[in-house]
């Protein structure tokens, strides 16, 4: 082999070498991990399809998809702890306490990564920012229009909640007290609490029923207590009679909606949510972005997000399900 | 031996011995679980990951090692992560109140011995089965930090009480890691350096005959007992340190972790034996394959089934051996 022939090896195995690092430093992708409550929750599986679109939208994006065994602070600390010896870039979290992740989460930033909450927030020491779902005063809007669309005439409605602590129910039910002043010919009559869980749930729904012979309406605003409720009314053929609203998972309602127990019912849509964290998540860690009170941050196909003084930006109001795209959202959560 | 009386307490040569221990299986399967998460991801072999990972077994440890000689001494204790519970719902109210934190201290270590004297008192001196009572207990104190925080949390802790459970003692070796290494050595005395130790073991083995050689079984058991009250005390201000908040769903379900640690450190569930050193070997291996296994996101209900299967394996394979034995010889 002549020195010629052999510098121009060595040149070109070097122009390869060279090459190669280069597509491989330019191929290591952003990686984003979705921290979730509990792995096997089909609302969280669904908020991962909507993350996995939204990296497939923006390229170069990984997402991982994690969360503990059970729904507790202590099971989501030992996985953000292995993602942080990982240097993933960004933690976009559904947190299951939200005091108790924030010494760790505080780690995570202080390493250089990007942590967002949503879904269910962390304190604000913990995260640059949290996407709600929806707002309050949207979900309580939403959850008595749901019942007035079905009731021209006006009536007697109940509330099935989940437990008497439960700070969400509450919230929302109180907003919705509050809305009811546009609605006057409907009167609430009473609330009940099935302390999401199946039999109890169906077992205040049937107390409702028997109790108020005139009751039009059953405003659930627990996906356990929707179910259970529609189901009481199906089993006491009252069908067409009470209409069960609230809010519900599309997979757990299809059913109940082709029977006509329920005509319509909302949730915030998982998909959109998966996709719009995994969004906001890209835009911060990129730094296209910063998470400060007043700042618009892009959602892609969501629209933009704007920040109030504690750094929370809602998504969006709740998303109505009925006969016509109950069987499509069914497959999916 | 030219002493006729003498009676050999071992009958296997030392290392002979040693090579056939439970432990010496575990530390095998420590140091092949160690080599795997080094080969199987990039991020495992750092000192500062290593440290956050034995967050994973340093407070379930302390909790481990009293558990491990009251298994010994044939009872069990379940209440030991609601325990846990009261003790960090009261030094959070100690703390809302203003309290300092030596105090806090004071509170989460008084709590957890009181528990630990009442599941004694129940046991020693009513004769109930510690089973049922601490299943009793366990729904009682953690029932009661329900009833003061309801759906709150505690989150008025003093800046400088971050330290039990996120301060470092020099480098990477963090204040729990090291109170674990204390700890692991001063229950590796008691156990096996003191005669308490050894009245430990024989009331294990036959309390009766320990009773009629004059052993105060009814106190080593009430000792046992608050010594699992203060240690679970004493990773109550650990925990609550690291979370810097209480719930009372804090610590939920670690009752059984802590109890699957001591039965796959080689301690035999239905009492009489089992070591320290195979306790801390056994969290070892715990921590180090959560951790390997949060390093490659495998979904933690497979961890769950590893860590099962594991269990399993510990407990079927010493029966197997011995059954399998008489009929080859």
């Amino acid at each position: 082999m002549s020195i010629f022939k052999k510098a121009l090896t060595t040149a070109a195995v070097a122009t390869a070498l060279a090459t190669s690092t280069a597509t491989i430093a330019q191929a290591a992708p952003m990686r984003i991990a979705v921290v979730v409550k509990a792995l096997g929750i089909g609302f969280f599986d669904a908020v991962h399809k909507g993350a996995e679109e939204a990296a497939q939208k923006l390229g170069n994006v990984k997402i991982i998809y994690t969360g503990p065994t059970n729904t507790t602070a202590e099971g989501q600390i030992q996985v953000i702890n292995s993602l942080i010896a990982q240097h993933v870039d960004a933690i976009a979290i559904s947190a299951n306490d939200q005091d108790a992740l924030v010494p760790v989460l505080k780690k995570a930033m202080s390493r250089g990564i990007t942590v967002i909450s949503f879904d269910s927030g962390v304190a604000k020491a913990g995260r640059e920012m949290q996407l709600d779902d929806s707002s309050t005063p949207l979900i309580g809007k939403t959850l008595i229009k749901l019942a007035a669309d079905h009731m021209p005439n006006g009536g007697e409605v109940a509330v099935l909640s989940a437990s008497a602590t439960a700070t969400n129910q509450n919230a929302w039910i109180a907003a919705m007290k509050g809305d009811m002043k546009d609605y006057p010919k409907i009167k609430l009559v009473s609330v009940v609490y099935g302390d999401d869980l199946s039999d109890k749930s169906y077992r205040e729904a049937q107390g409702l029923i028997k109790k108020y012979p005139d009751l039009k309406a059953i405003i659930a605003p627990t996906t356990v207590g929707i179910a259970a409720a529609a189901q009481a009314v199906e089993d006491d053929h009252l069908t067409g009679k009470v209409n069960v609203t609230g809010l519900g998972l599309p997979s757990q309602m299809a059913g109940h909606v082709k029977s006509g127990a329920s005509k319509s019912f909302a949730l915030w849509n998982p998909i959109d949510l998966g996709y719009a964290a995994t969004m906001i998540s890209y835009n911060l860690a990129t730094h296209k972005a910063k998470a400060e009170p007043g700042a618009k941050i892009g959602m892609g196909r969501m629209g933009t997000v704007t920040l109030d003084k504690n750094n929370i930006g809602v998504m969006s109001d709740p998303f109505t399900f009925n006969a016509s795209n109950v069987d499509k959202y069914a497959k999916m959560f | 031996m030219s002493d006729a009386r003498h009676i050999p307490d071992r009958l296997d040569r030392p290392l002979r011995r040693l090579l056939r221990s439970w432990e010496f299986l575990l530390a095998l399967v420590a140091v092949a679980i160690f080599i795997a998460n080094s080969l199987a991801s990039p991020y495992f072999l750092n000192p500062w990951n290593l440290s956050d990972a034995t967050y994973n077994f340093t407070e379930l440890g302390l909790i481990a090692f009293p558990m491990a000689m009251l298994i010994v001494a044939g009872e069990i204790d379940l209440s030991v992560a609601s325990t846990i519970a009261l003790a960090s719902t009261l030094m959070g109210a100690a703390a809302t109140a203003g309290a300092p934190i030596a105090v806090l201290v004071l509170i989460g270590l008084v709590v957890g011995l009181f528990c630990g004297a009442f599941n004694a008192v129940l046991v020693t001196r009513l004769g109930l089965p510690s089973i049922v009572v601490t299943i009793g207990t366990m729904s009682l104190y953690r029932g009661l930090s329900y009833i003061i925080l309801g759906n709150q949390a505690y989150t008025a802790y003093p800046t400088g009480f971050a330290y039990f459970g996120q301060g470092y003692v020099f480098w990477v070796f963090s204040f729990e890691l090291v109170l674990f290494v204390l700890m692991a050595v001063v229950f590796g005395a008691l156990q096996h350096r003191t005669s308490f130790g050894r009245m430990v073991y024989a009331i294990g083995n036959n309390p009766t005959g320990a009773l009629f050689s004059g052993i105060r079984v009814a106190r080593v058991k009430a000792i046992l007992f608050l010594l699992t009250g203060l240690m679970s005390g004493i990773a109550a201000v650990c925990l609550t340190s690291r979370l810097g908040s209480t719930r009372p769903s804090i610590a939920l379900g670690w009752e059984l972790q802590v109890v699957t640690m001591v039965v796959l450190g080689g301690v035999d569930i239905l009492g009489g034996s089992g070591t320290i050193p195979g306790v801390v070997l056994a969290a070892l291996v715990m921590g180090l394959v959560t951790f390997g296994f949060g390093l490659l996101n495998v979904p933690g209900i497979v961890m769950s089934i590893f860590i099962g299967l594991l269990l399993i394996g510990v407990i079927a394979l010493p029966r197997l051996w011995s059954r399998l034995k008489p009929r080859g010889t």
